[in-house]
């Protein structure tokens, strides 16, 4: 492992993860709670877990980001806390 | 109730990072997970199996028993959200849109109005319509059969390379969910209706059980898979290999389907009449 690098992707990580709960919009908290998917995939393939990373990739940030779009268009864009 | 939910947070994070030091180090050969398991799947993995993919054997063959059950979890996430969001009874939508497909106009037909249903020249769309986009509707035509071809690659690919049954199932999945949305979800019903993804999802899981069941009637354990080798025609090994490919199929179907299943509920909330 690369410390430098490792030590971005972590802060980014937790950058993402808070605002994805600190954020009021919900289409953004969305998309965040994709980077931060997108992000943990890159820690797995840093570790050298890449079917993990692969499956992190696709479900976390491909599909279920597809599936957090969907439920927003059904309901309002701003929350109320 | 913010501050209550605050202090609990912090309190189980500090009982975790409290944890940590007992962790063994990270790649450490000394850990119990490397002296004792391990080196037993390195060792025999790729002589038992076939499968040079030491994952794809620890997953599908030495733990089959394992992921037969999250292949059941997941369908029957499929199924739950199905009967949480599904409603049959029909919502009167009071206008609908038509589409002139040769001058593009659009008509909107009050409830009672007389609609141009199977007329050839009249398209239905939906409410939140937007006006066709021609590059991205072309963009989505072209990278939906790769998308697809690569999650077929990943699927029987599995021995050799990551990937196996779930991300080749996933990325299946996902292309037909980029269809649907790239036209919209009554063009994707054409395609790949509601009951044949029904049907798939359950077809995948009973190809995983049906599997262990055939190890059994042939005389082995459930999913011994080298009990295949009569009907398959070659040895244990090689069966093994194949008994793997054949369970990743049966994953593969089930969880393309769940994910298809998914967005067709959610995107249009159960009705299925149009959504993203």
């Amino acid at each position: 492992m690369i410390w430098p690098v490792d030590l971005i992707i972590m802060l980014l990580v937790m950058i993402c993860g808070i605002g994805a709960i600190m954020v009021r919009d919900l289409l953004g908290a969305a998309i965040l709670f994709g980077a931060y998917s997108f992000l943990m995939c890159l820690v797995y393939a840093i570790m050298g877990a890449v079917d993990v990373a692969f499956t992190e990739a696709s479900v976390g940030a491909g599909v279920s980001a597809v599936f957090f779009v969907a439920a927003v268009f059904h309901t309002s864009r701003r929350t109320k806390d | 109730m913010r501050a209550f939910a605050l202090i609990t947070v912090l309190m189980v994070g500090g009982l975790l990072f409290y944890g940590l030091p007992d962790f063994p180090d990270w790649g450490d050969p000394a850990s119990p997970a490397s002296t004792h398991l391990s080196p037993f799947y390195i060792e025999q993995g790729a002589a038992d199996t076939h499968a040079p993919n030491v994952v794809t054997a620890v997953l599908a063959y030495y733990r089959g028993y394992d992921t037969m059950f999250e292949a059941a979890v997941i369908f029957s996430a499929g199924l739950a959200c199905f009967f949480l969001l599904r409603t049959f009874r029909q919502k009167s939508i009071e206008t609908r849109l038509y589409r002139h497909l040769p001058t593009g106009v659009t008509l909107r037909i009050e409830e009672g109005g007389k609609t141009p249903e199977g007329s050839d020249e009249f398209e239905p769309i939906d409410s939140h319509w937007v006006p066709y986009d021609m590059i991205i509707n072309l963009t989505c035509r072209l990278i939906v059969p790769f998308v697809q071809l690569f999650a077929l690659y990943v699927i029987a690919h599995g021995h050799y390379s990551p990937g196996g049954g779930f991300q080749g199932g996933v990325l299946f999945g996902a292309a037909i969910i980029l269809y649907a949305i790239s036209t919209d979800l009554r063009t994707a019903f054409k395609r790949l209706q509601e009951k044949a993804v029904m049907l798939l999802s359950a077809l995948g899981v009973l190809i995983y059980a049906g599997t262990g069941v055939v190890c059994l009637v042939l005389g082995g354990n459930f999913l011994d898979y080298s009990f295949l080798a009569g009907i398959l025609g070659v040895d244990a090994v090689m069966a093994r290999s194949h008994g793997i490919l054949i369970i990743e199929i049966g994953v593969g179907l089930a969880v393309m389907a769940v994910m298809v299943m998914l967005y067709y509920n959610l995107s249009s909330a159960g009705r299925h009449d149009e959504g993203l």
